[in-house]
């Protein structure tokens, strides 16, 4: 099991806003574990709001490349409702398109 | 080029603003002003400024400083970005509370920083103050990330106190939505392309459902909806193409995918931006509860649902 602290990570902001170091954090640190169906818990202890962006930027290739089975391993600590809200957003345009794609 | 300053020019009143701009002779920028006095948007003055980058600065002639408009420009930063001179002192103050001084953005970590940065400087209530750094953040990377321009973003803000309204302006001299849109898309015009881009779910990096890996098609779309349901003015000019979402009037502001749903008003006619200007208008006296923004961007993306398959659910622990 890995831990992500995303405050830390963004360099002790409480606004996760910045895509590019969301994309690292997903190629480097989530993948990784995914790949070897090791499970990811991604804290947003002290996050006051996530943007739309940087959300998308952390967790929409494990929903294209995993399906939304991958929901059971990677799991969403410490979100205060803001930060659920989007994440609940954002993983409902990636349902839907997975939807889609197959049809 | 050629661009002239009026005594007015809000995102109300600035289509004859940006009817007046002569894109021609690229070489060189004349900026003529009222003579009285102006007083203007963040967008008008981020737009001289990206359009001075493009031009060397002893091609860029500015019509003598005169009245308080001059301290203006001067305050706001348009001579230190251009890097010449306007010919007088001026006494500059803190600009804390007031104004974001005109900044260009070239990176993702200036942009970052410059996020951290800004928001204490405009004094505003906390909430707000982080709705602020929202629409920065996703207009800022909208550019460093498909605009290519060399020059990057330029944005400044600007408070109103009698209005109680936060204004900001973003500039690039980038691709344009068009040729951006048109890498997965097929807009004709660079107005079609503007009514793709603020689409819920269209982005110029893939045609497929849910985006990339990286972008989403969502950024402009959910900047609008933060103008709409604020009752505010939005604006967006790319190529010839030009989109203002007018304030909503009505008490029951209702969300639309389709921005040509929304009360608006466009032009295809207008005089070409090699780029993508974005304006819009922040009233602190009816800011809408972050929380009651993402419920209604919730409810569009529902609507928008072709299936009725339930989603699952994320564990939140």
């Amino acid at each position: 099991m890995k831990e992500i602290n995303i405050y830390e990570r963004i360099g002790e902001k409480d606004f996760a806003e910045n895509k590019d170091i969301g994309k690292r954090i997903r190629i480097e640190e989530i993948m990784p574990e995914l790949e070897k169906n090791n499970k990811v818990v991604l804290n947003f202890d002290k996050i006051d709001r996530a943007s739309q962006s940087f959300i998308h930027s952390l967790i929409s290739d494990p929903i294209r490349q995993y399906g939304d089975n991958v929901l059971d391993i990677m799991l969403f600590k410490s979100c205060n409702d803001k930060v659920k809200e989007m994440i609940k957003i954002v993983l409902g345009y990636l349902q839907d398109a997975i939807d889609k794609k197959d049809g | 080029m050629k661009i002239h300053v009026p005594n007015s020019a809000f995102l109300g009143n600035i289509d004859p603003f940006l009817k007046g701009f002569d894109p021609t002779d690229p070489d060189s920028l004349h900026i003529t002003l009222n003579p009285h006095w102006t007083s203007v948007h963040p967008l008008v003055l981020s737009m001289i400024g990206a359009l001075g980058l493009t031009v060397k600065p002893e091609n860029i002639h500015i019509d003598k400083l005169v009245a308080r408009s001059s301290h203006y420009f001067v305050r706001m930063g348009l001579y230190k970005l251009l890097n010449i001179s306007c010919g007088t002192v001026i006494q500059e103050h803190a600009p804390e509370g007031r104004f974001i001084p005109l900044k260009q953005v070239r990176t993702s970590d200036e942009l970052a920083e410059f996020i951290t940065e800004m928001i204490p400087l405009l004094h505003s209530d906390p909430e707000q103050s982080k709705t602020i750094g929202y629409i920065i953040s996703e207009l800022g990377r909208n550019v460093l990330e498909h605009a290519s321009s060399q020059h990057g973003a330029i944005l400044c803000a600007q408070f109103y106190v009698k209005s109680n309204t936060i204004r900001i302006g973003i500039a690039d001299v980038g691709l344009g939505i068009k040729k951006t849109i048109n890498e997965s898309h097929d807009a004709k015009t660079d107005l079609e392309a503007i009514h793709l881009a603020l689409w819920p779910g269209i982005t110029g990096t893939t045609s497929a459902p849910g985006g990339t890996a990286q972008n989403a098609g969502a950024g402009l779309f959910f900047i609008k909806s933060i103008a709409n349901l604020n009752k505010d003015f939005f604006v967006i000019y790319s190529g010839n193409g030009f989109y203002k979402l007018l304030a909503q009037k009505s008490d029951k502001v209702k969300l639309n995918a389709d921005p040509f749903e929304d009360r608006h008003s466009k032009s295809d006619q207008l005089p070409y931006w090699q780029g993508t200007l974005v304006g819009i208008d922040i009233s602190l006296d009816q800011t809408r509860e972050y929380s009651e923004l993402l419920d209604a961007i919730r409810d569009i993306y529902y609507a928008l649902r072709k299936t009725k398959k339930s989603h699952k659910r994320p564990k939140f622990i």
